[in-house]
């Protein structure tokens, strides 16, 4: 087995983004996008392939350490750092090829007018434990 | 397990697949037997360190079978419950018949449960954790936690393998390569949580060795043994990873190189030569070396091209490519890479390290960064990063 991060973005630059935003839908079509998002992690739940779920909030703070003896520094956002994370989902899957097809099913989540949003969505694979055999 | 005594506890789970193979052979079906030694196991946890019953083994069987009678009787679908009114009606066999005067377990049924576990229709990943839980008498909170996933994930995977072999009788004769293909992935899987999977794994092919005389058994015991003896060695202090070349072979674990070599050496004198014979020669000839300078490469390379003459796979002919570049020189090495797959994983440390050897530093480096953006563990990804800065440095290969 292979855990993947899929990872979910508010907003990618205009070129990668061709659907309408979530604030311009009606909000049944809100509804019946997160009724899509939780039915998937169910199916997930009861094929033994999920591991976690979890969304982030957009509003976020850039931290720096201030150096010895001083508070650490705080930022942001920078309005330079469009793409933000909204969320993750951590699968445990056979191979890469579940993976895909998982992801691409994710992506065809209903937005305006009930059509497939087709996002983008980021696919990575976990840095698993060594294995035992190091020859 | 809730019991606090390692000790108890191990010996409590070498019960366990003795005992589910009574139930089957008494007409239960597995997913019930199992989940009724479950909780006959929950209850011995609670009960016997106040009154340990004289016939551990007789005891369980007993409260077992009550806990399947209980389960049929509870069970709410009409269904199942016709599946399952055959056994329940079966008068209980008297204790004797199986567990015998001598205390000796079901050899047949605990072998046929391994084969079962490793139905080739379950995925390899179900046929570890059914393996795991019911030939090695883990929890499944026990086997998530080593598999890092939530325990309901676990829980779901195994009921869903529990149904796929759910018409499968224990004593059809299955295919004992996929019970050792089982085995070797819970070995591969290192050690994670509080479970040692690979003890674990270990401990499963030491049982099913002393229940079946094949030479492929003994190979693939002798393969672990001979991996596992480097255990101790593989590792910094700092937990970084250490490679073969370069690892302090003080640390290798003389009993178990000993072991598995006499295991390998009367495998192979039995001429039924398989996979797991050849790689542990492999092991063996590594293991033999008292330095890596007194590395029998060309030994090596033999055993690859008997490896591959009986598994042909892109990886065997990578990790061929690396011997090969010992015995007849780095130029050689690569000569056998060519044709190969650059997808491979670790494809690009195996050509860094050959590259390194050939004298081309700066190609060598780039080739380490790579590998490393490529690994896939994280002990892997610093090890190629240390190894890329090393040669930026002008370091040999050992400091």
């Amino acid at each position: 087995m292979a855990k993947y991060l899929m990872l979910k973005h508010y907003r990618m630059s205009s070129d990668l983004m061709n659907y309408t935003p979530m604030d311009q839908w009606s909000p049944d079509e809100v509804d019946a996008h997160m009724a899509y998002m939780n039915a998937f992690a169910d199916k997930l739940k009861d094929s033994g392939e999920f591991v976690d779920s979890q969304a982030l909030s957009p509003e976020g703070t850039f931290v720096q350490s201030g150096g010895p003896g001083k508070p650490p520094v705080t930022d942001g956002p920078f309005p330079e750092t469009k793409d933000l994370i909204a969320g993750w989902m951590v699968i445990d899957v056979e191979n890469y090829d579940r993976a895909l097809e998982l992801a691409g099913e994710l992506s065809a989540a209903p937005g305006k007018g009930g059509e497939p949003i087709n996002e983008w969505l980021e696919l990575r694979p976990f840095l698993d434990h060594a294995p035992s055999v190091d020859e | 397990m809730i019991d606090p005594d390692p000790l108890a506890e191990a010996e409590l789970r070498e019960l366990v697949p003795a005992v589910i193979g009574i139930l089957v052979s008494r007409g239960a079906d597995f997913a019930t037997a199992e989940d009724a030694v479950q909780d006959a196991l929950i209850e011995a946890l609670r009960s016997w360190p106040s009154d340990p019953p004289r016939d551990r083994r007789g005891w369980l069987v007993t409260v077992a079978w009550r806990k399947f009678l209980d389960i049929v009787r509870s069970e709410g679908s009409r269904v199942k419950r016709e599946e399952r009114v055959m056994a329940a009606t079966l008068a209980e066999p008297e204790t004797s018949a199986e567990s015998g005067d001598d205390g000796v377990p079901n050899v047949d049924d605990t072998l046929d449960l391994y084969v079962l576990c490793a139905h080739p229709d379950l995925s390899p990943a179900s046929a570890v954790a059914l393996t795991l839980l019911a030939v090695g008498g883990l929890t499944t909170k026990q086997i998530a936690a080593a598999y890092m996933v939530p325990e309901s994930t676990m829980a779901q995977r195994i009921s869903r393998a529990k149904s796929t072999i759910a018409g499968s009788r224990l004593n059809r004769p299955g295919d004992l390569s996929s019970v050792l293909t089982t085995l070797y992935l819970v070995f591969n899987e290192g050690h994670s949580g509080d479970v040692d999977l690979v003890a674990e794994a270990i401990r499963l092919t030491r049982s099913l060795r002393a229940m079946i005389d094949s030479a492929e058994v003994d190979g693939l015991l002798a393969l672990m043994l001979l991996h596992h003896a480097r255990r101790d060695a593989r590792f910094g202090p700092d937990g970084r990873l250490i490679a073969l070349a370069d690892q302090d072979r003080t640390l290798w674990d003389r009993r178990l190189i000993v072991e598995g070599i006499e295991i390998l050496q009367a495998a192979l004198g039995r001429d039924e030569l398989g996979q797991y014979q050849a790689q542990a020669a492999i092991a063996a000839l590594h293991a033999d070396a008292q330095t890596v300078e007194d590395t029998d490469w060309v030994q090596i390379v033999q055993w690859y091209d008997e490896l591959l003459a009986l598994r042909d796979t892109p990886i065997v002919r990578l990790n061929r490519a690396v011997a090969v570049g010992e015995s007849d020189g780095p130029g050689a090495g690569l000569a056998e890479l060519r044709g190969l797959d650059e997808s491979l994983p670790r494809y690009f440390a195996v050509e860094a390290h050959l590259r390194e050897r050939a004298g081309e530093s700066q190609r060598a480096a780039e080739l380490y960064v790579r590998a490393a953006e490529r690994a896939g563990s994280v002990a892997e990804r610093d090890h190629l990063n240390r190894q890329a800065a090393r040669v930026r440095s002008g370091q040999g290969h050992r400091p």
